[in-house]
């Protein structure tokens, strides 16, 4: 699926409507790169889907399945997924703004579409009315997207057998470095990222796979310090929401 | 990997979204604490980047691995979509490999 395939008409009815649906499309591919991967870490097809369907958070998912892949045990792999994880919460007040008169049963429903892309299509426009219309077109466009992506490539990555020959083992971290380059924007951001990259490079030729990924986290105490220094200097320093 | 790790998975996930959504929007999360989690996934995505480029491999796997990761770092800095970026960075570690 790409974005071309997007039914046009949609567009009418405002820019947040289409950027979810065009967003919603683009993740589904990175949807079967996940399906792929998953499948070929040894993975069943029901486990690769259940992911999707239930873990529901992308980075979190990737991270998982790379441990998995890299020989690494369950409980290793649960570390660096649930810390990806942990980033949705922050979220969660941004999201609120937009569906502050709704019921608690029905936020508990939305809460499981509170990912990076949901709340930045959200985020980006002025209108309280396309705000949730962002939120949603683009929350359970990706829901559905991914769904079908990660079905899609755990049934072709059955049949694919060898990753490297395809480059694929190239286009997971390809897919990381995506997800990656709006944090460098800030100071602090590529403080963080700079040290977790230095601290990775030290410890994963030394460390079980997994546990690098943990350590490499102490990047980001380094950007908060950063950040932390640079507020008391300017007081105006909020970035990024 | 495990049903029940799939499922603690799947619990915690939910679990941080749930909070955010509803209990964490109640509070103001100011302060380090606030900063440590806005950059966790600036340093994680580094960490992971590192991690999967050194990934098990021959030496020449690694290296036309990260040769396709650059070329796919390149595609982001051009703000390609992601498709192309996934496309450049398979087919450059594919195609020097096959070259090599």
């Amino acid at each position: 699926m790409t974005p071309a395939d997007v039914p046009q008409k949609p567009a009418a009815r405002g820019p947040a409507l289409r950027d979810g649906l065009i967003l919603a499309a683009t993740v589904g591919v990175v949807g079967v790169v996940f399906g792929v991967l998953a499948r070929t870490s040894g993975l069943s097809l029901a486990k690769t889907c259940a992911m999707s369907l239930l873990v529901f958070t992308g980075a979190s998912q990737f991270a998982a399945a790379s441990v998995i892949n890299g020989g690494g045990s369950s409980v290793a792999a649960l570390g660096p997924a649930l810390l990806l994880a942990s980033r949705n919460a922050l979220y969660g007040p941004v999201v609120a703004r937009f569906f502050d008169d709704d019921s608690v049963p029905r936020r508990l429903a939305l809460a499981h579409v509170v990912i990076d892309e949901s709340t930045g299509v959200g985020a980006a426009q002025s209108e309280r009315s396309e705000q949730r219309i962002g939120f949603l077109s683009s929350g359970i466009g990706i829901y559905v997207f991914w769904n079908l992506g990660t079905l899609l490539g755990a049934t072709v990555g059955d049949f694919i057998g060898n990753l490297e020959q395809w480059g694929l083992d190239a286009a997971f971290p390809a897919v990381y470095v995506a997800l990656l380059a709006p944090h460098l924007a800030s100071h602090p951001g590529r403080v963080s990222a700079l040290i977790a990259a230095a601290i990775a490079l030290a410890t994963v030729p030394v460390l079980p796979i997994g546990i690098p990924i943990l350590i490499s986290t102490v990047g980001a105490a380094a950007g908060a310090i950063v950040a932390h220094r640079s507020d008391l200097v300017v007081t105006s320093a909020q970035d990024s929401p | 990997m495990s049903w029940w790790a799939i499922i603690a998975l799947a619990a915690g996930s939910y679990g941080f979204k749930a909070f955010g959504l509803l209990g964490l929007s109640r509070v103001e999360l100011r302060g380090p604490l606030a900063d440590l989690v806005r950059f966790l996934p600036a340093a994680m995505f580094a960490g992971l980047i590192v991690q999967n480029v050194l990934a098990d491999g021959t030496s020449e796997i690694v290296v036309t691995r990260a040769l396709g990761v650059a070329a796919g770092g390149l595609a982001v800095w051009a703000k390609a979509p992601l498709l192309v970026v996934i496309l450049v960075a398979a087919g450059v570690a594919a195609g020097t490999r096959a070259i090599l």
